[in-house]
């Protein structure tokens, strides 16, 4: 099965680690993978700012890049949902893009849905070992519904154990250029976030969504909080969640 | 009500700051999030109830002014007055004549979030009418004169402590902490003007086009002596409020009160319907229903129409983490949270509501749990689509934006800067891999370190083929 990998421009840039987590865990399912070369942001940033002619621009490239693809994965539910929920949308003029598009779209998905619905590898390389807490980042949860797919991969774990935080499905705070513009909101939704996460004890807060991730690991380290872990699930599900590359 | 949402910011400011705000705030969450969590699985249908809600709703607002001239035929039909108001001004001058015609010198009002819009209470004042707000919430802000932070709960903003010490102060009374006791020391204020008052006014949840009815869901019972007791009764509603059936509204009563309050059905429903017939013991003689337009109509056909849908329950400021951690004043409006920063900006004016559409993380709490569907993020972005049209966003917003898309949109370039710009912020991270500031990106590093990028990018890395 012949998956693109569209890695996301936050973690090509900032955790370049997660995209070869990725690779790892497809090839672990079975999958041939490939990364486009030319691939850069899905637009989600001035999509949601209300620049939707980037966006137009930036979907018309993702389909031309992926299209060919039997499946394209993200690890990201937001970058996922923009393809998935929204893309759609942004075509929505161009009824011959538009078929296109929708029909890339139901072969995109998010990484741990794509793991437990469509390709499961057979063990999972992982070695984090202690008990972790999951945050569900919103996009994936209410525009993707995932929230059994991380919790049931990591199940396969031998030595991991889950901690539930309360609200693990609020809101981090994150909300892309909204961290910068309400930096004071933002930073108490994140504060509220950390609260609940050192309430679980957790050696690590995993979650699906590099933006949530950075977010959270910002807000718990200006806390002082250096110990706890801040792992991207692909990251925590195959073992490349020590150092670089 | 004025309009003051362009202070927004700094209102976050103050009200993150508020002790006693936060306090207050921190009960909001499991009172209605875990009440509606606890009865809302009563629904079995609940997705299918909710489609059939909406498509209410839609089917009202498609065919609007069928349904309003039906209501008002059969409303008149059955004693009462129907009066169309356009503005919140016109819904005050129309008071104030029912008044002077009946010669109200006091009226006893429940809750309307429709006469806050107009300022209706200090228009009756102004005219010589003494108003007794009988909601206990309301009354409560109206002791305080404060307005209400919620539309349901509108006084969520304060703890029990300042109830307490208002009571004291507004009543002369020694102060109590229990809240039966408060309540009764409310209640015995409260009877004698229901008893004494000229004329009742109340809201309207849905107005019923079949039999001319006007319907109050309320639960202090206050709403049936206001609108039975006065022999002059007046409901103020919004246009958007009706529905063809009283069918229509059973289905719409089994969302509103599970979303609003947790409460499976509220105490009292009451459904009102023309003046006192001789043969009743009770009911208005005089039944005036004002509908206020302001601004409603213009979203018919467009692309904010899916807004009018709204049932005012509540559901999505109570689960939102914005309205969660500022509770409703901040917004600046009537109306706070999610629907607020809808409806703040198309009816009181996009320029004046620059913050509302933007300060939300379309985290989509809202969306999941409104009763009638409205996608509300959906309905956000598209304000800031226009807030883009119109020029509204700073320049270097726009030009942020615009760049980066250019940038995406040449992947060479992109590449290249990209490149750069991970191996700068690597360096500024030094050995604990952390920013701690960054020119032009204060807002993230006021509160939070940025952890610091590895130095390269994927692409580069993986064409280096070091995953192997
Ligand atoms: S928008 Fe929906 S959830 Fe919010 S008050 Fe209206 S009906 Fe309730």
């Amino acid at each position: 099965m012949r998956v693109g990998l569209f890695v996301t421009c936050l973690v090509d840039a900032v955790r370049p680690r997660i995209g070869f987590a990725t690779i790892k865990l497809l090839e672990a399912a079975g999958c041939e993978v490939t990364v486009p070369a030319q691939q850069t942001c899905c637009g989600q940033p001035g999509y949601n700012a209300g620049d939707r002619k980037s966006a137009v621009a930036l979907a018309r490239k993702f389909l031309n890049e992926f299209e060919a693809f039997d499946y394209v994965v993200v690890p990201s539910g937001s970058c996922a949902g923009m393809i998935r929920v929204h893309y759609p949308d942004v075509l929505r003029d161009d009824p011959a893009l538009l078929a296109r598009i929708t029909a890339l779209g139901q072969r995109t998905y998010e990484l741990t849905d794509f793991l437990t619905h469509i390709a499961m590898p057979e063990n999972i390389p992982g070695k984090f070992k202690g008990t972790l807490t999951y945050h569900d980042s919103c996009s994936g949860l209410r525009e993707l519904n995932i929230y059994n797919q991380p919790r049931v991969l990591l199940a396969n774990m031998a030595d991991v154990k889950i901690s539930e935080m309360v609200e693990s499905t609020t809101c981090c705070g994150f909300g892309g250029t909204f961290s910068v513009k309400y930096g004071e909101l933002s930073t108490r939704m994140a504060d509220n976030k950390c609260r609940h996460i050192t309430d679980t004890h957790a050696s690590a807060i995993v979650g699906g969504d590099l933006g949530c991730l950075l977010n959270i690991e910002g807000r718990l380290r200006r806390n002082g909080d250096h110990t706890t872990r801040v792992l991207h699930i692909a990251e925590a599900l195959s073992g490349l969640d020590e150092e670089a590359p | 009500m004025q309009n003051t949402s362009l202070q927004f910011k700094k209102q976050v400011t103050i009200k993150l700051a508020d002790v006693r705000l936060q306090d207050a705030l921190s009960r909001l969450q499991s009172r209605f999030v875990g009440g509606r969590a606890a009865v809302i699985s009563e629904i079995h249908d609940l997705e299918e109830t909710r489609i059939a809600a909406a498509a209410i709703r839609d089917h009202a607002l498609n065919n609007l002014d069928y349904w309003l001239q039906h209501f008002e035929q059969q409303a008149t039909a059955r004693g009462a007055i129907v009066h169309w108001a356009e503005t919140g001004d016109d819904v005050n001058r129309i008071v104030t004549e029912i008044a002077a015609l009946h010669n109200v010198k006091t009226a006893a009002k429940s809750k309307s979030m429709v006469s806050e819009e107009c300022g209706l209470n200090d228009a009756l004042e102004e005219a010589g009418v003494a108003v007794m707000e009988t909601d206990l919430g309301e009354y409560i802000l109206q002791l305080a004169h404060e307005a209400p932070s919620h539309i349901v709960a509108p006084v969520v903003h304060k703890n029990k402590e300042e109830i307490a010490d208002l009571f004291a102060e507004k009543h002369h009374t020694p102060r109590k902490t229990d809240i039966a006791e408060l309540c009764r020391e409310a209640r015995e204020i409260l009877r004698p003007a229901f008893l004494n008052a000229d004329m009742g006014i109340s809201g309207a949840n849905f107005l019923i086009a079949e039999t001319g009815s006007a319907l109050i869901v309320t639960n202090e019972g206050n709403g049936r002596l206001v609108t039975t007791l006065p022999r002059v009764h007046v409901a103020i509603t919004g246009i958007e409020k009706v529905v063809p059936t009283l069918e229509d509204v059973t289905t719409l009563l089994r969302l509103l009160p599970r979303s609003a309050t947790g409460q499976s059905i509220t105490n009292y429903v009451s459904v009102l319907t023309g003046t006192k017939k001789p043969e009743d013991h009770d009911g208005p003689e005089h039944f005036h229903i004002i509908l206020l337009d302001n601004g409603r109509s213009s979203l018919i056909g467009g692309d904010m129409q899916e807004m009018l849908r709204c049932i005012r329950c509540g559901a999505c400021m109570n689960h939102c983490p914005v309205y969660q951690n500022i509770g409703g004043h901040a917004y600046g409006w009537v109306y706070p949270g999610p629907m607020g920063s809808i409806l703040t900006p198309v009816l009181g004016g996009i320029e004046n509501s620059p913050d509302l559409p933007n300060a939300s993380t379309l985290c989509g709490a809202c969306a999941v749990v409104c009763p009638v569907k409205i996608p509300l993020p959906d309905l956000l972005r598209k304000l800031r689509e226009k807030q883009m049209q119109l020029g509204m966003k700073s320049r270097q917003e726009t030009f942020m934006l615009k760049a980066w898309a250019w940038l995406a949109l040449h992947p060479r370039l992109y590449a290249k800067a990209t490149a750069i710009g991970v191996r700068m912020l690597k360096l500024i991270g030094g050995n604990k891999k952390l920013i701690h500031t960054l020119p032009g990106a204060g807002g993230w590093t006021d509160g939070r370190d940025f952890p610091a990028p590895a130095g390269k990018t994927f692409r580069e890395l993986y064409q280096q083929g070091k995953h192997k």
